[in-house]
């Protein structure tokens, strides 16, 4: 053989395993990404999804690989990971936090074979589905638990990003804690980070010293819980996972995110190639949303009404956003007996009427 | 809005706990700088430290042990800065902030059996007299032993760095490291010393995070106080009871502004966040910045 046919025998075969790497892909097992925005031993948020994620693995068995990544800050640095993702093969990628939207968006329209999920988004596109768990419906029941525990009429909210999702926990607990306690009054604390155990433990500590002895939250460690069975009297909520660790006291209750059935679902709609863009927004009723054991701290009528409620809510007898509801600045936002609809939910950016201190832009 | 939520002796006792992270990790870092090494790896120091702080005081069960244990972590990994910047000559800032990210990874790695896992309580000290002092003893004489371990640390250091001969001798290494070597002062070993006393420093107050405030493993749960240990190194002019001012300024603001947006204070939160930052430093500038140690940063080779 003479060199130069050698030279391009050698060629032809190294293009050929170029091009044909991403085809032999294909055939192994269906690669799955998440991108998680923290570790996935957080034990809340993040550990959640991945435990769904695994839940879902252990479901298909040998027919999907899992690609994960974890801590992958918000922000550009996501759209190298996406990508990445895409060229190792995946062809199903959930990104699992607010700040992935619009890497998601951007990644997805450089690969239009790739599908995606983004949660608790609102940017869809050909192959970009959005999903979120209507946990407002849950943070109604913390709030009827909260009005009758506190004994101060003050109640901590320790919330994180301002963005609509937050917004409506703080104002669904809201409404239903004023409903059982005309008294109440709600502490708000932004703490614009999702996840910073030292801030989130400042933040319960401050509002402990200012008299609250109910503490919800809206982010995604247990610090708040550790500094409320500290100083004692305090109750706390769970957040993304039961933190049953902290039960009965100050842990009370908990919102419990299962999102196992939707990744089932969606993986097996893109086996079957019957994916297509949706934009899905569960709560308590189709499981996506879970209440977490009311522990034996709260009295049992208490308990017996805050379930009653959880009931209505998942039965679609009750609406936690029904009129009348005033905004803060006192114009009318639902009329008596209406209730909010969706395109109303996703965009709230205001306070219900009664709540003091301004959302941050 | 509500100020009188806002109790003023709480608020003091809070910032004095807020404060120590930062205090510790910055104290060490100061002496390092003295000694005219930069080292940028402080998060990763207290991240690990942080890990090791609870590994030891869950094996344990005791949580001194487990501080025993962060400032060992911390030490090590200030001590593989040392050998490669003072040795193989290494770049200060390159290595340290490789320092930083491999600290990150290894907490991660080190923590990984433990999340989840709560150390020993580290009880509050009840000194006889002054905890009962009215006032004062509600702000300053009921805390935890940490608290003070950090302000006795800050008095020694000042006297140290002012008042000793060995503490002369350290700086002059840091303002010139030539000259220092000329008078026949032993550079390296000194900075070696220097580095690793701020390695442990740092690793103390990362496990001061996950063993007293937080109290918890968590990944990455140091969240950016090493980079302001640094910062207010360089703030506080390299003076020790600056250097306190500054943490406990930084601290102080930090925990106000979270009791201001709970009592509802009609300011937009986004200023009060960035409150903490700005306060530092426009009080530690207007105190007139100190000058930096004259070889800070610059490798020394015996031959040059």
């Amino acid at each position: 053989m003479k060199r130069r046919t050698l030279l391009k025998t050698g060629a032809t075969a190294a293009f050929a395993a170029a091009i044909g790497a991403p085809l032999r892909a294909q055939d192994g097992p269906m690669k799955v990404g998440f991108v998680y925005v923290g570790p996935i031993n957080d034990g809340g948020w993040t550990q959640h999804h991945h435990h769904s994620a695994m839940e879902m693995v252990e479901h298909f068995g040998d027919q999907i690989e899992l690609v994960y990544q974890e801590s992958v800050p918000e922000g550009p640095d996501a759209e190298r990971v996406l990508t990445q993702m895409c060229l190792q093969g995946c062809s199903l990628i959930f990104t699992t936090s607010f700040g992935f939207m619009d890497p998601t968006v951007n990644v997805a329209a450089k690969f239009p074979d790739v599908m995606f999920e983004h949660a608790t988004g609102y940017k869809t596109a050909d192959n970009v589905s959005v999903y979120s768990a209507r946990f407002y419906e849950g943070r109604a029941v913390q709030g009827k638990l909260a009005g009758h525990m506190t004994r101060s009429n003050r109640v901590g909210y320790i919330a994180s990003v301002p963005i609509p999702e937050v917004v409506r926990g703080i104002n669904a607990a809201f409404i239903h804690a004023r409903e059982v306690n005309p008294d109440v009054e709600f502490k708000i604390i932004w703490i614009f980070e999702w996840l910073n155990p030292a801030k989130e433990a400042d933040a319960a500590q401050a509002l402990i010293e200012q008299g609250c002895d109910v503490v919800l939250q809206h982010t995604d460690s247990t610090a708040p819980h550790a500094a409320a069975q500290e100083a004692g009297d305090v109750y706390t909520f769970g957040q993304a996972a039961d933190m049953a660790e902290f039960a009965p006291k100050p842990r009370i209750s908990s919102i419990i995110d299962n999102w196992a059935p939707y990744y089932i679902d969606r993986v097996q709609a893109v086996m079957d190639g019957t994916w297509e863009s949706v934009n899905t927004w569960q709560g308590i009723g189709d499981g996506m949303v879970g209440i977490g054991e009311i522990s034996t701290a709260v009295p049992d009528d208490v308990k017996a009404e805050a379930e009653a409620l959880r009931d209505s809510i998942a039965a679609g007898e009750y609406h936690p956003f029904t009129g009348p509801l005033n905004k803060q600045d006192g114009t009318q936002f639902l009329a008596e007996g209406e209730v909010a609809d969706d395109g109303l939910l996703v965009g709230m950016n205001f306070y219900v009427e009664g709540i003091e201190g301004e959302v941050p832009s | 809005m509500d100020l009188s939520a806002i109790n003023p002796l709480l608020l003091l006792a809070s910032l004095m706990v807020a404060s120590t992270p930062i205090l510790l990790a910055a104290l060490g870092e100061l002496v390092v700088e003295r000694a005219g090494v930069l080292n940028l790896g402080v998060e990763g120091m207290m991240i690990t430290g942080a890990a090791c702080g609870i590994i030891f005081s869950t094996l344990t069960g005791n949580a001194w042990l487990g501080f025993a244990g962060a400032a060992l972590g911390g030490l090590l990994l200030s001590f593989l800065f040392a050998v490669l910047t003072q040795i193989l000559l290494s770049n200060q800032v390159a290595t340290g902030l490789a320092l930083t990210l491999f600290g990150l990874g290894l907490s991660a790695l080190l923590g990984q059996s433990f999340a989840g896992a709560r150390p020993p309580a580290f009880p509050k000290l009840d000194i006889p007299v002054l905890s009962d002092l009215p006032v004062l003893g509600q702000i300053a004489f009921r805390h935890d032993g940490m608290v003070y371990v950090g302000l006795l640390l800050v008095l020694a250091v000042w006297y140290f760095l002012t008042r000793t001969r060995a503490g002369l001798v350290l700086r002059a290494v840091g303002e010139n490291h030539d000259a220092a070597h000329a008078l026949g002062y032993p550079v390296v070993l000194i900075r070696f010393g220097a580095i690793m006393f701020g390695g442990a420093c740092a690793g103390l107050g990362g496990a001061y995070i996950s063993l007293v405030r937080v109290p918890q493993w968590t990944e990455g749960m140091t969240a950016g106080a090493g980079w302001i240990a640094l910062a207010i190194v360089v703030f506080a002019g390299w003076k020790p009871l600056r250097l306190l001012l500054g943490a406990y300024l930084f601290g102080g603001v930090t925990v106000l502004q979270l009791n201001l947006q709970a009592a509802g204070l009609a300011i937009p939160v986004e200023y009060l966040s960035m409150s903490p930052y700005v306060a530092t430093i426009v009080v530690l500038v207007i105190l007139a910045a100190g000058r930096a140690p004259g070889s800070l940063g610059k490798t020394f080779h015996a031959s040059r």
